[in-house]
């Protein structure tokens, strides 16, 4: 069996430097977001089919009236309860033996139904290719023996990538330390979501970070419900055929899917 | 940097001033990141709360340009403290390795005695005499000391009485600091004087681009040596290079008062090798305890001569030391004056590489019209940079309304350059650590190595002086330059030159301490003799290992001096030769003792500023044969009291030139740098200074993380782009409120000298100051934008005045004065 991996990103070290943004789009190949600079260092605003992962830039206003900036890195978060993977219509989301939530997108159908229901609003729906896209924590790097490419970057080492169990053990050390220097840390992703593969070390609670303090699945009435209403548009768009299928085997070479 | 960035992590105290290291050095902070978990406690001082703040224990905002004041009062409050708990400092140190204990001139004077300037003030030519500013001497030419610390004349007692107005309700009134929060910076850095602890100063542009930036480090260098914190493990003063090379092109004297290795550039009247050696350098010093190691320059000069004019430099031609330039005494060569010169239209051509000042320098207006009256001009850079671009450049802030280049008769070679990992070579790093990197591709096209560049230029000129002569053509003509004959010039004999030959056996040198002034030696830069020897090029070791467990990795890449990571160490140890600070010993003296007398020399750890034996022996006998630990210093002792400055032998609060305030809070007459040139007044044309009543707003300028300086490398990056598209600026949300904008409105921005349009940052992390219950504001804009490249934008140095710093004329790009208004949409 294989080992379960994780990435933990541990917030109390992030400084925004970003260079994590700029890895993944470098070694994905993603194409760059024509931004404007719109009052705040976060750019882009938020992830894309282009952009997987990204720095959130949040300044709390209410504290004390001292300034502080806080900075989380957003991406998929690979849950073993993968809603997104339950609802997916056409099994074109694994959840693989390592962890790694990953959309194939040679069968991807573009149904968004994992973007409407994923509770941390990961997955976009790329126009180009008619699929859904996502952070794969580079599967292919990964699958060599190497390190997803953000965290092969980062200098304080908020980014740490390895076995589940080392990363727990890292995280629960470091939580120590943080608790022993007047933190409340939580380890956000250790039980969520039936535990994720990108778990966060979080100096203080989660919604302060746009984080749900307790991440929950949409219930299965509303699942059942929305996917009623997708089904029969599924089966007009598998009509499409052929012209599908080209535009999926685009993106299969754009994102190197297995 | 005194120390190097692994250092850092061993540091118990970090204050980082006059820097955003987490922005502009983000490695720095696996470091800092590295100590807090150790227990470090990190003090952010900056005017606005960076990401380096977001990090920090204690945030204290402080006005741009008041560090001084800051500073003064930290010493203020570490003076007052080492007499009510002295068990709290190490008051050998103070006592032993400075010159607090050293007798200074009576009829010196303070400037709170002088109405604002140190004694010997010349206002005609706003200059000193520093005739009193010096030691006094015994009947031997030794320094007085009093080492009770007590005489009136004595270092320690001069700065306690300047220091003494700046007491923490004074600063706070100039700095804005609110004062619990100074209070408890002060309290919080100085537990770093304890024996056995250390804190550490990281700085960089903040500190140093002021017309008093060099006596902003003196501020620091001033409560470091009180704190006992230079020499030592997670100690000293740290100046954070902006450029990953800037460390090794100053050591190689890219700067024009230096030559290689910080000799000083010859003048006018240096006849000779020996006025050059004996006036600049021999003879300062009688004590016989003092190394006084420029003593030494001689050797240094003649064998870089030898480096240079090889075989044409003889004892008979004075090693050809008439061919170097001789400045004019006092004259100044820096950015801000070749730029005044070429606006007058002296200078014909212009070589610019990797440089991009139409961007990068101050009044960016005023230069991008003085390269107008450059008959060439040569950039060779990576991309089309703006200043290549500069005839066709906006006439204001419409950037598609361009001047008409038909009106510019400036002939412009853009040569394609070779990135750093498109060529092989040496980069050292802010540490001091030369590190060999190798061609990871090859260059695209026609690009070419700053050395291929540099090296046909020679080839060309020299050709032209060999066919129709010129003066002064033994200068170019006996040359030593040999390169190989490949295409590529041969970058390790350049490497090797650089280290220096015994010129009998042709062997690479090992060593600057063998370096002779009779002929028989070369060297390049006398530093980096050691950096490629016989055993081989030191550059490119890659051992990992720590013998120390202290960071140094003494085989990793190699160190300027001999390899030594952490200069001063030997006042990281006590006059016995035992550290300080037993869990982070940087050296430590293992020689062997008889009868309470050391009796042989052996240090470990890192290497030594020089193998003596320590002062003392084990039975508290002085040594006759030791020598004291600043060995670079004439008396050997580290300067509270530094004379050599132009500007004051201690630091003295003054305002910017462009300031809100319209008088010296010190309280006395002198409102800016007595001793800086003032621009606007001697060349008026196209350099106005605006006041505060037209411009009440502070201003100031910085980098972000995802750009790189004049942004020629960056906004040309679509990746880099995105993540910072436009210029913005940054304000506090009660100047927003005043001014009616909302964040991301477009803004512009006005001084005497130009405009600046953006976009509007509005957030709490700028706050207003309040001086003296008064509120004044400030704003801050990254100055990467041009008008070449993918994403373009108003320059911020087209605001920047033309002013630079008293010693070193580095320009003033931290404070000025402006204000800000909504953009008006037609």
């Amino acid at each position: 069996m294989t080992a379960e991996l994780s990435m933990l990103i541990d917030v109390s070290r992030c400084m925004g430097c970003r260079g994590c943004q700029v890895a993944c789009k470098q070694w994905n190949q993603h194409k760059a977001e024509k931004t404007r600079f719109t009052g705040t260092y976060q750019n882009p605003p938020q992830l894309s089919p282009e952009t997987w992962t990204l720095i959130q830039f949040i300044e709390p206003v209410d504290y004390d009236d001292n300034p502080r900036w806080l900075f989380r890195k957003q991406q998929c978060l690979h849950c073993t309860d993968a809603v997104c993977a339950q609802v997916c219509p056409t099994g074109a989301i694994n959840k693989l033996e390592n962890g790694i939530v990953y959309i194939n997108q040679g069968i991807c159908a573009g149904c968004k139904a994992c973007v409407e229901t994923c509770p941390f609003h990961i997955p976009k729906f790329d126009h180009h290719s008619g699929t859904v896209r996502k952070c794969w924590l580079c599967l292919d790097r990964v699958k060599n023996g190497l390190k997803p490419a953000c965290a092969t970057v980062c200098p304080t080492g908020a980014i740490r990538f390895g076995s589940r169990a080392e990363m727990l053990r890292i995280a629960r050390e470091r939580q120590q330390i943080l608790t022993n220097q007047g933190f409340a840390p939580r380890i956000y992703g250790e039980k969520e979501l039936g535990g994720q593969h990108a778990m966060y070390l979080l100096p203080e609670n989660a919604s302060i970070y746009g984080l749900p303090e307790n991440p929950r699945k949409p219930t299965e009435k509303i699942i059942w419900r929305w996917l009623m209403g997708v089904i029969p548009g599924l089966a007009i768009l598998a009509g499409i055929g052929s012209y599908l299928l080209k535009e999926r085997s685009k993106s299969e070479a754009k994102t190197g899917g297995e | 940097m005194t120390n190097h960035w692994i250092d850092i992590r061993n540091a118990d105290r970090i204050m980082i001033i006059g820097s955003n290291a987490a922005e502009n050095h983000p490695i720095s902070f696996k470091w800092v990141t590295k100590a807090i978990e150790q227990g470090a406690k990190l003090i952010s001082v900056d005017p606005r709360f960076t990401r380096t703040s977001s990090k920090a224990h204690i945030y204290a905002p402080l006005r741009s340009g008041t560090d001084i004041a800051f500073i003064n009062g930290m010493i203020k409050y570490v003076l007052d403290d080492m007499e009510k708990n002295p068990q709290s400092y190490n008051m050998e140190y103070v006592r032993e390795y400075t010159n607090a204990s050293f007798l200074i001139d009576p009829a010196f004077k303070l400037p709170a005695d002088m109405n604002g300037v140190f004694s010997g003030y010349n206002p005609k030519k706003r200059s000193y005499s520093k005739g009193t500013w010096s030691y006094q001497l015994d009947s031997d030419g030794i320094h007085k000391k009093d080492k009770t610390l007590s005489h009136p004349d004595c270092v320690f007692q001069l700065l306690k009485k300047h220091v003494s107005r700046y007491d923490a309700q004074t600063v706070c009134n100039i700095t804005g600091t609110p004062a619990d929060v100074y209070n408890e910076v002060c309290r919080t850095f100085a537990e770093s004087g304890k024996r056995g602890k250390a804190g550490t100063i990281m700085y960089a542009m903040g500190t140093t681009q002021h017309t008093y930036g060099t006596q902003n480090i003196r501020g620091y260098a001033i409560l470091q040596l009180l704190l006992a914190n230079m020499g030592v493990a997670g100690g000293g003063i740290n100046a954070l290079r902006g450029e990953s090379n800037v460390q090794g092109s100053t050591d190689h004297a890219i700067l024009f008062h230096y030559l290689p290795g910080y000799l000083k550039c010859p003048e006018e009247d240096d006849v000779s090798v020996d006025t050059y050696s004996r006036i600049k350098y021999e003879g300062k010093n009688k004590d016989p305890r003092s190394a006084d190691w420029w003593g030494n320059a001689r050797k240094y000069i003649v064998s870089l001569l030898k480096s240079w004019y090889g075989d044409k430099a003889t004892p008979e031609n004075d090693f050809a030391f008439g061919y170097l330039p001789k400045r004019e005494v006092g004259k100044d060569y820096s950015h801000i004056s070749l730029f005044e010169t070429m606006y007058d239209g002296d200078i014909k051509g212009m070589i610019c590489l990797g440089q991009n000042p139409a961007v990068g320098g101050p009044n960016a207006q005023k230069e991008r019209k003085a390269l107008e009256k450059l008959d060439w001009l040569v950039c060779a850079d990576l991309w089309e940079t703006d200043t290549a671009n500069f005839w066709r450049r906006p006439k204001g802030d419409d950037l598609d309304d361009t001047v008409d280049p038909a009106s510019i008769k400036t002939e412009v070679f853009l040569l394609p350059a070779a990135a750093s990992m498109e060529k092989e070579g040496s980069i050292t790093n802010s540490g001091r650590w030369s590190q060999w990197r190798y061609t990871a591709v090859h260059p695209p096209g026609r690009a070419k190595s700053d050395l291929w560049i540099l090296d046909r230029l020679f080839k060309a000129v020299s050709a032209r002086y060999k066919n129709q002569g010129g003066p002064i053509a033994g200068a170019i003509l006996d040359m030593a330059w040999d390169y190989g004959t490949g295409d590529e010039p041969d970058v390790h004999a350049v490497a090797k030159e650089i280290n220096g030959y015994d010129l009998n056996t042709g062997k690479l040198l090992p060593s600057f301490g063998i370096l002779k002034a009779d002929g028989t030696t070369s060297s390049g830069n006398w530093l980096y003799c050691a950096s490629y020897t016989e055993a081989g090029n030191m550059a490119t070791r890659r051992n990992g290992l720590d013998p120390t467990n202290i960071g140094l990795y003494p085989e990793w890449a190699w160190c300027w001096p001999v390899n030594r990571r952490i200069i001063y160490n030997r006042a990281s140890v006590d006059m016995k030769g035992r550290p300080w600070d037993k869990k982070h010993p940087v050296i430590v003296f293992k020689g062997g003792a008889s009868d309470g007398k050391y009796i042989s020399r052996k240090w470990i750890g890192d290497v030594p500023d020089g193998g003596w034996y320590p002062l003392m022996n084990p039975d508290g006998t002085l040594r006759d044969d030791a020598k004291y630990p600043f060995i670079m210093k004439p008396e050997g002792h580290a300067r509270i009291f530094g004379m050599g400055r132009v500007d004051g032998p201690l630091p003295e609060h003054y305002e910017p030139l462009e300031s809100p305030l319209t008088k010296n809070p010190m309280g006395h007459a002198t409102r800016i740098n007595p001793a800086i040139k003032l621009w606007h007044e001697v060349r008026p044309e196209n350099n106005k200074i605006g006041t505060p009543d037209e411009f009440p707003i502070v201003g100031t300028t910085y980098r972000v993380t995802e750009h790189w300086q004049a942004g020629a490398m960056t906004r040309n990056l679509p990746w880099l782009v995105e993540l910072m598209p436009d210029v913005f600026v940054e304000m506090s949300v009660e100047l927003a409120a005043e001014k009616g904008i909302k964040n991301g409105n477009k803004i512009i921005v006005t001084t005497a000298r130009g405009t600046l349009e953006g976009i509007a940052c509005v957030t709490p992390r700028f706050k207003p100051f309040k001086l003296n219950g008064k509120s004044v504001h400030q704003i801050g804009i990254p100055w990467h934008w041009g008008y070449t490249g993918l994403a373009r934008g108003s320059s911020a140095n087209c605001l920047t005045p033309h002013v630079g710093d008293a010693n070193t004329m580095i320009p003033e790009y931290k404070a000025f004065l402006c204000n800000v208004n909504k953009k008006e949409v037609v």
